[in-house]
């Protein structure tokens, strides 16, 4: 039994080993390459000229701006699906559970490609309808909708797995009437019961959501906006060194989000415990 | 309703008790009939158990009052108000739930003053009363606890002092006990009958473990079928069960061919006596319970003794008869190590059986 368990371990730790050197060697190559000075030392000029080339922090903004404001839209819309299903009709689950997967089966330049058609449709006597200024509103090039719009649908699958994962693991129906029992309408059950005990699966989803959006590339590069991915692929191209540069940095700026959103959940988690 | 404080602990709590009356209450989901127009009275400060098998509505008649569940038709009245428009949140009715259902997010003592802090009671009194609570249910000292850092038993006891924080007009117990194990469920059983005795609260419990039901309640409420069978004390429950379902649900019982025999009936060759009448026609099984029937060790007796059950101070015999009738006779387990399986006997039963009912054909 005792050789059983030493083996598992051993195979464990092999595990690691190989996943570790497989993601560790490649990423300090990199940072070695973008810090390596041709006439002998190091140099962190690729780095320095990154943060100083024009339209740096604009596009970093729109990204962090659209993934927040991507996040709320989608907790808006599933949180309370998903509640009203687990409340009061559990037989559309399922249904909810298959419409929330579709966007995986669709692929991204498909989606796109239709969001496209979709932009250009409308004849010019149209112009002064309110239906076509929204879809020109929606194009803003300082806070492109459309792109909110389409990283909802993206994100859809992952956030609603990472909410459906918190939802299984609490007794909602029992917490409500508990909580309504005590004296709580609908509305104060919910926001003061349930979604504090859905925490974790509401900081999951928003953290699966802004990585989506800090990494997406081929939805805001064919509509023509220019949030941080963009901004890195095109000036990622003029010098061998910067490029690798602009690919480090980003997995720095994305981790650092990921890891502060994380330390906020923990945080208040800990803080209240 | 008059206000007293609990002797133990000084908490106050409402009591003088209200009464709980359903009506003609209905209920159906889908082809089920939960509830078939149930009828049943609980008077103010007792404990009424809702005993039956699973899916006999007595949960339903329950959700309905704690406002969960909606009725087809039929009245839910307290303190002769409808209370069946009234929405959950507003009913004055404490529940505990028959899963752990505190707030996993809160503390024992936040739970408890969860409610008081929906009513906008302040900080301060709401935190007062709260640690009373937790002294009545016995816990001061977990106040600051979370509902994982508690046993079920605690945790139940916590659940019981939520309920009771908003001094509601009933107290709702919704299978509170099935989730322990035996020892802290009789201990618990024993504390949430003193706290209802102690604070006379109006108190529905509703439980499909007859022993639990008998021991518990000033009354106790049969139900089958979304149908009331009787309601009566345990121990009339018990000695005089209205119907065969009753007295073969409460307790044990054995069925036994009889013949007529005027308006008696004539078993095992003797004739006995009935309370009330014979049913008017077809053929009889009478029923007795285990402790009313004797066994005298006869060598070529009529019962040969097929198993044996040691029950503590009794040991329960089941014998088995030449038609293939079996009896449970419950003997001083002295007694009954004179009739070892194998062993043969007479049987001996009471002068009047429990009841007389239409003989149920046996496989």
């Amino acid at each position: 039994m005792a050789s059983l368990i030493s083996k598992i371990r051993f195979g464990r730790g092999l595990v690691l080993l190989v996943c570790g050197v497989y993601f560790a060697v490649p990423m300090a190559a990199s940072v070695i390459f973008s810090i390596d000075d041709s006439k002998g030392g190091t140099t962190f000029r690729a780095y320095t000229d990154l943060l100083n080339a024009p339209g740096f922090m604009d596009s970093l903004t729109l990204s962090l701006e659209l993934a927040g404001v991507t996040v709320a839209v989608l907790l808006l819309l599933l949180v309370p699906a998903l509640l009203a299903a687990r409340l009061g009709a559990p037989k559309l689950r399922p249904v909810i559970e298959v419409i929330c997967s579709l966007p995986l089966v669709v692929p991204v330049v498909a989606l796109t490609t239709g969001i496209v058609g979709v932009l250009r449709w409308g004849p010019d006597y149209l112009s002064d309808t309110p239906l076509f200024q929204t879809i020109v509103a929606i194009q803003d090039p300082s806070f492109p909708i459309v792109l909110v719009i389409a990283y909802v649908l993206m994100a859809l699958p992952f956030a609603y797995r990472a909410l459906d994962a918190g939802l299984r693991g609490v007794d909602v129906v029992t917490l409500v009437e508990a909580a309504r029992n005590c004296g709580a309408g609908w509305a104060r059950a919910v926001f003061t019961v349930v979604l504090p005990n859905l925490r974790s699966a509401l900081l999951n989803a928003a953290v699966l959501t802004v990585a989506l959006v800090l990494g997406e590339f081929t939805t805001a590069s064919i509509l023509g906006f220019a949030p941080f991915s963009v901004w890195i692929s095109s000036n990622g191209k003029s010098d061998g060194q910067m490029s690798v540069a602009v690919s480090i940095l980003s997995l720095l700026i994305v981790w650092v989000v990921l890891l502060l959103m994380s330390a906020v959940g923990r945080g208040r988690k800990s803080a209240r415990s | 309703m008059s206000t007293v404080t609990a002797p133990a602990s000084g908490a106050s709590v409402v009591t003088g008790g209200a009464t709980v009356e359903f009506r003609s209450l209905r209920r159906r989901f889908g082809a089920t009939t939960a509830l078939d127009g149930l009828d049943l009275t609980v008077r103010p400060g007792e404990l009424l158990a809702l005993l039956g098998p699973s899916g006999c509505g007595k949960t339903t008649a329950l959700r309905i009052l704690a406002g969960f569940e909606t009725h087809d038709s039929g009245e839910v009245l307290v303190d002769g108000e409808d209370i069946t428009r009234i929405p959950a949140h507003k009913r004055d009715a404490g529940m505990v739930f028959q899963s752990y259902s505190l707030f996993p997010h809160l503390t024992a003592l936040d739970n408890v003053a969860f409610g008081m802090r929906m009513r906008g009671t302040s900080k301060t009194e709401r935190r007062n009363r709260a640690q009373e609570l937790l002294e009545l249910v016995g816990l001061p000292q977990r106040a600051g606890h979370y509902p994982h850092q508690m046993s079920g038993g605690q945790q139940q006891r916590v659940a019981l002092a939520r309920a009771l924080a908003l001094k509601p007009r009933v107290l709702l117990l919704d299978e509170p006990l099935s989730a322990l194990d035996a020892k802290v469920r009789l201990s618990l059983r024993e504390e949430i009958r003193r706290l209802q005795q102690e604070l006379g609260i109006t108190t529905l419990f509703v439980t499909h473990d007859q022993e639990e039901a008998l021991s518990m309640a000033d009354r106790v409420a049969v139900l089958r079928a979304g149908r009331l069978e009787q309601c009566s004390t345990p121990s009339e429950l018990y000695a005089r069960p209205a119907t065969a379902f009753v007295a073969e649900f409460v307790g044990t019982m054995s069925r036994i061919p009889g013949e007529r025999s005027g308006d008696g009936v004539e078993v095992l060759g003797r004739r006995h006596e009935v309370d009330g009448e014979l049913p008017a026609d077809g053929a009889l099984d009478v029923l007795v319970r285990p402790e009313n029937v004797g066994l005298v060790p006869t060598a070529n007796g009529r019962a040969l003794v097929v198993s044996a059950s040691f029950l503590g101070s009794v040991t329960r015999l089941t014998v088995r008869l030449a038609d293939g009738t079996e009896i449970k006779s419950d003997l001083p387990t002295e007694a009954a190590a004179a009739l070892p399986v194998g062993s043969t006997a007479e049987v001996t039963l009471p002068e009047r059986p429990v009841l007389v009912d239409r003989r149920v054909a046996t496989a």
